[in-house]
């Protein structure tokens, strides 16, 4: 192993020891290999800091979104501090120093105007991005209930992001109930069933399928699928919650199948040869040694399943309809949290409240994925362990 | 006496279940092939060396004079970049883990964690990530410093869109190069130091040299993976639709899977325009598979190699 090159004779500070004064160019090959090599935890972390950091506003509470806001009347220009001004006209510090004082002043009658303006009933006082409005359901005016409402394009925008949630996991689950089964069962036959001569055209297919551009699973999904699914099932709107989940199961199947294979032959070959010698059938010993053995590896590929399909895209964006009603019925139109943030992003207002909304939910997605990848990662890990150690 | 020594009584639940996990694979296999099939059947009246190098001067929209060209360069553009700024990053990742690291350290550990992680970070958040780091923080701090007023680099352009698909895909390079040199025969790494060459020596002439296969399918996959996906270029960099190719670093481009999209979801006449989205698409899927099958070729041949010196 290349591990065992490396011996411990002296180990200084920084790895520096005597053999570096003759060589100094290896030594500094070594630490510019693993600066790079840093690299890797550098993104994630960088990922983690940029989502968030354009989320911050939302998370602290800090943005604002009321059509409604107490006026300051112009008149009152010269006794505000610059960064009270810039915060309450909208404006950068710098685009504040560099106006002159008659557009300044012009500015902040144009506010008074909009104020006067503004619809005047209770909601528009209301400032929606906080938590309240976001997690829980709200009676607005003209409403008879409180309800949970996502509608971030209206005159008082409206940021509930439960019907999104409900609508991810709809997909999700209808996605993972079709896939499940079909790659589960198809990892089963490959591994432990198949002649080994079919063993070697399936699973390059199978892999094929991860291929496919989700893109293009989305067009199939949207153009061929949905109209043979509602001719098959009769209901009523055509783009669903059931379409692409449907649609996404076709992308987490490769993903599901190729996990659960490798931990089911990672299982050692005298486990099934002592089954078969104590008389039992292939499918026998699959299900009642192999199976059991590798099952966190197949809990694994479900986990990881999960957390491609949450983050799933295109697909979504495509066949599921897109509209965020709050509803159950998986033949419901339904909108994602991943269809709404690439639907809905290039219109949001840089650095506005509806784009930090956005990439607070896109925070809430890393989260999610983050915690599941490490969790199938782990299992993984750990039952290649126990079964190589038990060979 | 001699019955009880004849063969088993015929187990039904066997031969259901097995027959059960068959079917399931067939399914896949079946529903694979029909979308193939569906694709090449609609898409091959329309696909033509006119439509793959005509442009979209007049109207991308419009059925005899559509062309994809535009879509098929800022799609190369944009992969081959991306594969410049990925490959040295995760070949060098690669050669941490497997030559230098000790495999219990804190660091290795930790990186392993980084790679699988990013491995399943959703692309969207890639994309969200190219839109707050790469354009609102990099670019517009390059703006600030070269006092350009206008927004040259703070703005979506393939530069910012190459560089999100660049970390996208580290993963992919990391994982395959790993694996091509975690399979060379330490017998020829220890052969070189035993010569009297160093460690460094021993890695660019002995040990990058045989893995070279390796490192060349981690990047057809990678290329294989960016050039289908549209969500990480969504708001980094994809135009809906550009008069001409892209000239520089900082402009915008058209894309291949971001042209499917549009043409499904919001073409003006979608029974008229069918016949182009579903050549665009035979376009897009002829070239990933093609990228997908070299490199499982090429890493066949790898491993035939890799046994050949065990």
């Amino acid at each position: 192993m290349p591990q065992s090159q490396q011996s411990k004779r002296s180990i200084g500070w920084l790895g520096l020891h005597r053999g570096h004064k003759a060589r100094p160019l290896e030594w500094v090959t070594e630490k510019f290999i693993f600066l790079v090599s840093l690299s890797v935890i550098v993104t994630v972390f960088l990922i983690f800091v940029f989502v968030l950091r354009e989320a911050l506003p939302i998370f602290l509470g800090t943005a604002n979104s009321s059509a409604v806001r107490p006026v300051i009347p112009p008149d009152q220009l010269d006794e505000l501090s610059p960064e009270r001004l810039a915060s309450y006209l909208g404006l950068s510090k710098k685009e504040v120093a560099e106006t002159d004082r008659e557009t300044l002043q012009l500015l902040m009658e144009l506010k008074v105007e909009a104020a006067a303006e503004a619809p005047d009933d209770k909601d528009a006082k209301v400032n929606t991005t906080g938590w309240r409005y976001i997690l829980f359901p709200y009676q607005w005016t003209g409403y008879d209930k409180a309800r949970f409402i996502w509608q971030p394009i209206s005159q008082i925008p409206k940021y509930n992001i439960i019907p999104l949630l409900v609508g991810s996991l709809k997909v999700t689950l209808v996605s993972l109930l079709f896939a499940v089964p079909l790659a589960l069962g198809a990892a089963v036959y490959v591994s432990q069933l198949a002649p080994p001569k079919w063993k070697e055209v399936i699973k390059p297919a199978i892999e094929l399928l991860s291929g496919i551009p989700s893109v293009v699973l989305g067009f199939f999904a949207l153009v061929v699928m949905a109209s043979f699914l509602q001719w098959l099932f009769g209901y009523e709107s055509r783009l669903n919650a059931f379409v692409a989940g449907a649609a996404l199961g076709l992308a987490i199947i490769p993903v599901v199948f190729s996990i659960a294979e490798d931990a089911l032959t990672s299982v050692p070959q005298s486990y099934i040869q002592a089954a078969l010698a104590l008389g039992s059938t292939r499918w026998q010993a699959a299900w009642k040694i192999v199976l059991p053995a590798a099952l966190p590896g197949v809990f694994a590929a479900v986990v990881l399943g999960f957390g491609r399909a949450v983050g799933e895209t295109m697909i979504v964006l495509m066949a599921s309809g897109n509209a965020s009603i709050m509803s159950w019925d998986v033949f419901d139109s339904t909108r994602t949290i991943t269809a709404t943030i690439a639907a809905e992003l290039a219109e949001a207002v840089f650095g506005g409240h509806h784009y930090g909304i956005l990439f607070m939910i896109g925070t809430l997605l890393f989260v999610v994925t983050f915690v599941s990848n490490l969790a199938g990662g782990f299992v993984m890990q750990h039952l290649k362990g126990r079964l190589e150690g038990k060979k | 006496m001699t019955k009880r020594f004849q063969r088993h009584k015929f187990d039904y639940v066997s031969f259901f279940c097995t027959g059960l996990t068959g079917a399931a694979t067939f399914l896949i296999l079946a529903i694979l092939a029909v979308i193939l099939c569906n694709v090449v059947f609609h898409g091959w009246s329309s696909f033509s060396w006119r439509f793959l190098t005509g442009g979209t001067e007049r109207d991308m929209f419009s059925v005899e004079n559509a062309g994809i060209l535009p879509m098929i360069v800022g799609t190369a553009v944009r992969v081959i970049l991306m594969t410049i700024f990925v490959v040295p990053i995760g070949v060098i990742t690669a050669i941490y883990l497997t030559e230098y690291a000790h495999s219990t350290s804190f660091f290795t550990r930790i990186i392993r964690g980084a790679v699988n992680n990013l491995a399943g970070v959703p692309s969207i958040v890639f994309g969200l990530f190219g839109l707050g780091f790469f354009i609102s923080f990099v670019g517009q701090n390059i703006d600030a410093a070269l006092h350009i007023s206008e927004p040259l680099w703070g703005k979506p352009a393939l530069i910012w869109a190459s560089l999100t698909l660049a970390v996208m895909t580290l993963p992919v390079v990391i994982i395959a190069t790993e694996e091509s040199l975690k399979a060379i025969p330490s017998g020829l790494r220890e052969a070189s130091l035993a010569l009297g060459a160093t460690k460094l020596e021993t890695i660019l002439k002995i040990v990058l040299p045989q893995a070279l296969p390796g490192i060349l399918t981690g990047t057809i996959l990678a290329v294989g993976r960016a050039a289908g996906e549209v969500a990480p270029i969504l708001f980094t960099g994809a135009a809906y639709y550009m008069a001409h190719l892209p000239k520089s670093l900082t402009d915008q481009f058209m894309d291949m899977g971001y042209h499917v999209f549009i043409l499904s979801t919001q073409s003006p006449n979608i029974e008229q325009t069918r016949p182009i989205l579903y050549a665009t698409v035979l376009a897009l899927l002829l070239l990933t598979f093609a990228l997908n099958i070299v490199a499982v070729l090429v890493r066949t041949r790898m491993r035939a190699n890799m046994r050949a010196l065990q």
